[in-house]
């Protein structure tokens, strides 16, 4: 079953859904549109495609406590002061994003599973929202993403003219839209039709879009080391500041560290995110294993486009969202890569 | 920009082929009209571009482009050409090594002030004299230059270079200046203590720790950050908490006082729009203020107010009962 509101009304819904549980939007603050907790009179953007952090951050938060230690004398104490949170609800997700959750699942889900992710990961319901009008910077098609209708998240939705459409589609969807069932309307077929409409137009769109046919067929196992020994990645590095904005706006990259923060009488273990453009990353006591940026660049695309599908069935870490070709200080990003070192298929996109 | 990019490039090509220089660094054209990426080109020069996406200062790849064999062109707009005199002054560029071009700039174009204006989906970006024409899956848009510079080019520092071997420039200079530089500090100074810390929370707060403002800054030039030494605990991947997200950019501010030329890279590269640039300014209106104009990068081996020593120096901030001015 399909519901309806009016978009107007929206704020009505937010605030019912936050009634039940914290609820994150695409909320403009400072001029910028990040998830954040709804509250009265945030300036809910579900027209802004993508925010700038990804919405990973509500389950792989950039630092969070793990665990702390107190020392009494001789006497050490273990605090346990992980914040895993409440029941939360997520709503206008992108295909490209809810696509993230199923890529980073595959990390922090393995056994042993990260408990601290499953928790939030188990908290958490996912509203997905189709992107009305997608950029240039959307390649999502190119990584089998539909971004007129998630394959992810426990409910969908749609906008079209002036009508807000939501569709669950887990058992936890179905929940949660009850919460706010009161102001719905359930939808006929003339509704039925106009997000058919809604998602033949977006299909159009995307497929006019200058990436959406990139070719990755290239990037995969066989070809690993013809790739990883490719003299190009020195040019494509060339110019690479070697900031961390790229995997900080990243949705899929997931790599981490865990540092212990003196307070004075103790400890305070911490996760924080790491970036494999770093130059302390993964350092050892035998130092960093990748010495030049060159070797730190080849590493970021070589995790997404090799290394990762290689051990997860042929999946990219890549949903294709667009954020490092916005951000990038350099204007170098993955699909200049791929289009490099992908293949002479794509040498006419 | 048509005519000066040709100029360039043929220019460079003598260069290169009366073996003046190896090498060149510049901007080099992406896969879409706005996103040049810098970098280093060989005689062929292949896929070099020059237009009004190319703001970029070159002027930091100079540092490593120093240490290797032979001499690099280097392509410097006039603000650009202040970051270079500034390292020159460091001695983190070793000028035998570089043959400096000064080139013409009529104003740096901002794709995010252009998407800023609601235009979406871009498939390709014109400069058509004191217009940019946008084609885009969603129709076409002409939008005035001036409304699309970066911040930086608002408060231009003129149109003159203060370094190069030889200049290629435009006859027609254009001048897009349309504000006074100080403006925002200004309005900053006159607020409250409260009003203020509520403006650079709001800003710094959304700061992501990505590092791409001290990374791209000419002046941050250090071997090895303090910010990235994990045996000194100052060492930091994120912003843990709020006295990180501030503290980070004021210590940046602070290192970099005296010696930044106000060539606006950390706001243009920072993906959270904060507005970075207006704490170097603060401090820039303040030296001038205390030790009389100054710009740093003006010229080579100049000394800085706040390395110099003079008897008669102000004593600002904590002694002002030592006849400190504030």
């Amino acid at each position: 079953m399909m519901y309806k509101i009016r978009t107007e009304r929206l704020p009505e819904l937010f605030a019912l859904a936050a009634a039940d549980k914290a609820l994150y939007l695409p909320v403009e603050q400072g001029g910028q549109v990040e998830f954040r907790p709804w509250s009265e009179g945030a300036a809910v953007r579900f027209d802004a495609l993508n925010t700038v952090r990804s919405a990973k951050d509500l389950f792989f938060p950039q630092t969070e406590n793990l665990v702390a230690f107190r020392t009494e004398g001789k006497k050490i104490s273990i605090i346990e002061n992980a914040d895993t949170g409440a029941p939360f609800g997520l709503m206008g997700v992108r295909s490209c994003d809810a696509k993230s959750f199923e890529i980073l699942d595959r990390v922090f889900l393995a056994e042993p599973a990260d408990t601290y992710y499953k928790a939030r990961r188990e908290n958490g319901t996912v509203v997905t929202l189709a992107c009305h009008e997608p950029e240039e910077t959307c390649f999502c098609a190119a990584l089998g993403i539909d971004a007129a209708e998630s394959a992810d998240g426990d409910a969908a939705s749609w906008i079209r003219d002036g009508w807000f459409y939501l569709k669950p589609v887990t058992a936890k969807g179905e929940a949660s839209v009850e919460t706010v069932r009161p102001l719905l309307t359930e939808c006929d077929g003339a509704d039925d039709a106009a997000v058919e409409a809604e998602k033949k137009d977006i299909g159009a769109v995307i497929g006019q879009l200058p990436f959406s046919k990139l070719d990755l067929s290239r990037f995969r196992g066989e070809n690993m080391l013809e790739i990883f020994n490719d003299p190009r990645w020195k040019e494509l590095s060339a110019a690479c500041l070697g900031c961390g904005t790229c995997t900080y706006v990243c949705p899929t990259c997931q790599c981490y560290d865990i540092k212990d923060f003196k307070t004075g009488d103790g400890i305070q273990r911490f996760r924080t995110w790491d970036s494999c453009m770093y130059s302390d990353f993964t350092k050892m006591s035998a130092g960093q294993p990748r010495l030049t940026q060159v070797e730190r660049f080849r590493q970021r695309f070589m995790h997404k486009l090799v290394y990762y599908p290689m051990n997860n069935d042929g999946l990219y870490s890549c949903v294709g969202c667009g954020r490092c070709l916005r951000k990038c200080p350099i204007s170098m990003n993955i699909v200049k890569v791929a289009k490099t070192l992908g293949g002479e298929q794509n040498d006419e996109q | 920009m048509q005519e000066i990019f040709g100029r360039i490039k043929k220019r460079a090509a003598e260069l290169f082929a009366d073996g003046t220089v190896t090498r060149m660094v510049g901007w080099q054209k992406g896969e879409s009209d706005y996103d040049k990426t810098p970098a280093v080109f060989g005689p062929d020069m292949k896929g070099f571009v020059y237009d009004g996406f190319c703001g970029a200062n070159l002027s930091k790849y100079l540092i490593n482009l120093s240490k290797v064999e032979g001499r690099t062109l280097v392509l410097l707009k006039p603000c650009d050409s202040y970051s270079f005199n500034q390292l020159l002054t460091e001695h983190r560029i070793d000028r035998d090594k570089v043959y400096a071009i000064g080139i013409d700039c009529n104003g740096k174009l901002d794709i995010n002030k252009i998407r800023a204006l609601g235009v979406k989906g871009i498939r390709s970006v014109a400069e058509e004299g004191d217009e940019v024409v946008l084609d885009t899956v969603y129709g076409s848009k002409r939008v005035k230059r001036s409304e699309v510079l970066l911040d930086r080019c608002y408060c231009c520092k003129g149109k003159d270079h203060v370094a190069g071997d030889e200049f290629i420039l435009a006859e027609k200079r254009v001048d897009t200046t349309t504000t006074d530089r100080f403006e925002l500090v200004k309005k900053l100074e006159a607020m409250t203590p409260d009003e203020r810390y509520e403006f650079w929370r709001g800003e710094l707060s959304r700061c992501i720790r990505c590092n791409a403002c001290r990374n791209v800054c000419p002046a941050c030039s250090c071997v090895k950050c303090v910010f990235d030494n994990p045996a000194l605990g100052t060492d930091s991947k994120a912003n843990s908490d709020t006295f990180e997200e501030n503290m980070f950019h004021i210590i940046r501010a602070f290192h970099v006082a005296g010696r930044c030329t106000d060539c606006g890279e950390c706001s243009r590269v920072c993906p959270q729009h904060i507005p970075l640039h207006l704490l170097n300014r603060k401090f820039i209106r303040d030296i001038d203020e205390l030790y009389g104009e100054y710009q740093a990068g003006a010229e080579v081996g100049q000394r800085g107010p706040l390395t110099d020593f003079a008897k008669n120096d102000a004593e600002p901030g904590a002694t002002p009962d030592k006849g400190g001015k504030k």
